[in-house]
């Protein structure tokens, strides 16, 4: 342990985002959300549940707010006159935006939230000390702190519900931070059976849970560097640029036929998720 | 009025501070057993959090800070008076602060040991707080050095020790005196041992004169360091509220303020509990007094300087979070922060209550209480109002276990505090005598203040 290995680490740990010294090569996992077609039957979040073993706080911690969804679903009101329930509802798909230069990553005393070389936000459950900073940091608060010792605690997975959990996601203890991954031991299957074949993966090889779920296709997921891809032309349609700090729809001021956008831009986090914005009158 | 007798004999000096290792009133075993009591129940609360889980302190997402964060504020904020009247004010020549500098030193040290204690009840795991230090690990891996938590494991660390050696090496005099002094027993042991075989040589003198103002140099910029980095935890971060530039002399003079503040009523109850009144005079309190007033102006100013930034920028999120600090859930809150804060030091600048003690000692209680709202309202608004909409309807209340801790600490600092006064010399009885001999050079024509000053 030198200070040159510190010195070599360290470059490799931290540098510019978004990247230019590193392509995404040759995988940059990314996402697009559309929001005209989203029902906000909340489809993807049981999933997600399902799919990386979260815990079902409960109503009592739930209502303390200690509820653990990495996906969320969240519903605005449409400010018009109308009351329930002819008022309008909006809804947002919500978790980890998986940004490019994440405010979590350079708080975190201990390093336990990392990006990866595909772009993801990843998460070191072995390292985190929990100091929470990430979660304060984070501006769109999608990270959830393990409050209590769920795999411990009762009826967080009732007995016959245990054969559910899935063998390939660990399961958090308590004091550790958590959030949407991306379904990142799914990436990590593909990759590694891709580069015994020697490609890389393929459009369509691979999914999310949540997409995998969405009974309206409102998610797409994809390889964003690999043109042939459904998110790649997603976002070369709406012209959203990973790098930018501001899209073609905003600069148009409203006037824009473009609906692509990502949530809060302006403060640079680069986020990997691009939300189509809504057009159709809102849902009832 | 005079800041010190001057007639007052070293032999006196002498007695009078060793009888305050001895026996004090009995309002001392009270102070130490309340204090244990509440230091017990801050224990009991951390017992039931590190079994049951973070969760009952009714921290949640995103309120994930609370109040273990905002004490964790006031109580590094706490520890810096001691430096300014032991290093800044022994480097300015003020000599009213000897016979208070003692224990506004221990006070450092033991607000930072009771602020790391905070650290360590905050963080999710515990038992694996080392991760945040460089240490030498077979697998190779550090820190993150860019995280301004990292800083704060330092700084502290490196105040705490500094302080500590402080604090040691000015008592080294005093220790040697204890030493001869006492009658046999652990606590002679104790001196002999620390008083590292002092014989007041002028060789000894010369060295630890030295000594002394070298750590007190390196203690100072350490002491600003220590609490620009705590608000670099804030500073540094992109959140509405907190992403203000000029929130490392802010939270300096915040520290200043609650220090000094802090500095006010243990004099008194110092004063009291140990008989030191020939010591700790009306007098000195009184300079202490207006050293205070001065730096809550400064405070109020870097408050308004920083609303006014807030308000006439073009920040809307960091905007929105100011109104609603002053409108929303936390406003009885914020604006007694203003109350204790600003508005209340102003009597401190009346001459007739610099000096009434039952006054100043209600008045520095409450300064008090409003530096800790200060950073409570620093810490938690920013979490109920951010930039993303779903925050807004929280509505966190800390639990009772986060108020026990937090009571719990002031027990521990208590205990600790009076411990160490009882223990070891709170009056320097050397600077003491300086001062002493000092003040009466004037007198110097006089024969007989001649003879007594040798």
């Amino acid at each position: 342990m030198s200070v040159g290995t510190l010195l070599e680490n360290w470059s490799e740990f931290r540098h510019f985002h978004p990247v230019d010294d590193k392509p995404h090569d040759p995988y940059k996992w990314a996402m697009s959300i559309d929001l005209d077609t989203c029902t906000g039957c909340n489809a993807c979040s049981v999933a997600c549940y399902a799919e990386n073993n979260i815990p079902v706080v409960g109503k009592e911690k739930f209502q303390h707010g200690q509820q653990m969804h990495w996906m969320r679903i969240e519903r605005y009101w449409s400010e018009d006159d109308r009351e329930f329930p002819d008022q309008g509802a909006q809804f947002l798909p919500m978790m980890c935006q998986q940004c490019e230069a994440a405010p979590c990553e350079t708080v975190c005393p201990v390093g336990a939230t990392n990006h990866t070389a595909d772009g993801l936000n990843s998460q070191i459950y072995n390292r985190c000390i929990g100091s929470r900073y990430c979660s304060a940091n984070c501006p769109f608060k999608v990270r959830y702190f393990n409050w209590y010792d769920y795999p411990t605690v009762d009826n967080v997975w009732p007995a016959e519900m245990t054969r559910q959990l899935n063998p390939d996601v660990s399961v958090r203890g308590k004091g550790v931070m958590e959030k949407c991954t991306f379904c990142v031991q799914r990436l990590r299957a593909v990759e590694v059976t891709a580069k015994s074949e020697g490609r890389i993966v393929r459009e369509g090889e691979v999914q999310t849970a949540c997409q995998q779920a969405c009974p309206s296709s409102a998610i797409s997921f994809g390889n964003l560097v690999d043109p042939e891809s459904r998110v790649h032309k997603q976002w070369a349609a709406q012209q959203v640029v990973l790098e930018a700090d501001e899209q073609e729809k905003n600069k148009e001021h409203g006037t824009s036929e473009l609906r692509g956008y990502r949530i809060l831009e302006e403060l640079r986090p680069y986020p990997s998720v691009m939300y189509l914005e809504q057009v159709r009158e809102s849902a009832v | 009025m005079k800041d010190i007798r001057e007639d007052i004999a070293w032999a006196k000096i002498n007695k009078d501070v060793l009888v305050s290792l001895e026996n004090p009133r009995k309002m001392y075993w009270v102070i130490v057993f309340s204090a244990l009591a509440l230091f017990s129940v801050g224990v009991g609360c951390e017992v039931y959090q590190y079994n049951v889980g973070m969760g009952v302190a009714n921290l949640n997402n995103p309120n994930v800070w609370g109040l273990y964060i905002a004490t964790f504020i006031f109580w590094i904020g706490m520890s810096h008076s001691g430096t300014l009247l032991s290093a800044i004010l022994h480097l300015m020549h003020a000599d009213w602060r000897k016979p208070i500098y003692r224990f506004a030193e221990a006070m450092t040290t033991f607000s930072l040991m009771t602020a790391g204690l905070f650290v360590m009840v905050h963080i999710g795991r515990l038992w694996q707080f080392y991760y945040a230090f460089p240490y030498p690990s077979e697998r190779w891996v550090w820190p993150n050095f860019q995280s301004p938590l990292l800083w704060d494991a330092m700084a502290i660390f490196t105040y705490l020790s500094s302080s500590v050696l402080f604090l040691y090496v000015g008592m080294i005099p005093d220790l040697a005196i204890c030493r001869d002094n006492l009658h046999e027993g652990w606590r002679k042991k104790l001196y002999t041992f620390l008083a590292l075989g002092w014989e007041g040589t002028d060789r000894q003198w010369r060295n630890f004169r030295i000594t002394y103002l070298t750590i007190a140099c390196f203690l100072i910029p350490l002491a600003v360091s220590v609490h620009s980095i705590v608000a670099s935890d804030f500073a540094m971060s992109q959140q509405p509220g907190w992403h203000v530039t000029s929130f490392p002399p802010y939270f300096v003079a915040g520290a200043l303020y609650s220090g000094c503040a802090a500095i006010i009523t243990l004099f008194i109850i110092l004063r009291y509990v140990f008989k030191f009144e020939d010591y700790m005079t009306k007098s000195i309190l009184k300079k202490t007094v207006r050293l205070t007033f001065a730096i809550a102006m400064v405070w109020t100013y870097l408050n308004a300087v920083e609303f006014a930034a807030v308000w006439y920028g073009h920040d809307v999120d960091a905007k929105q979070v100011l109104i609603q600090k002053a409108t929303g859930p936390f406003a009885p809150f914020w604006w007694g922060m203003i109350f204790c804060g600003s508005v209340l030091p102003l009597i401190l600048a009346f001459k007739r209550f610099q000096t009434n003690i039952p006054v100043l000692f209600a008045v520095s209680l409450l300064l008090n209480l409003g530096m800790w709202l200060e950073r409570w309202m620093i810490v938690a608004p920013t979490f109920s109002h951010g930039y993303y909409p779903w925050v807004w309807d929280n509505d966190q209340w800390p639990s009772l276990v986060q108020w026990g801790m937090v009571m719990g600490s002031f027990g521990w600092f208590t205990l600790l505090f009076m411990i160490f006064c009882k223990v070891f010399p709170s009056v320097s009885m050397y600077e003491v005598k300086e001062m002493v001999y000092h003040r009466s050079l004037h007198l110097k024509k006089d024969e007989t203040a001649e003879q007594g000053a040798h």
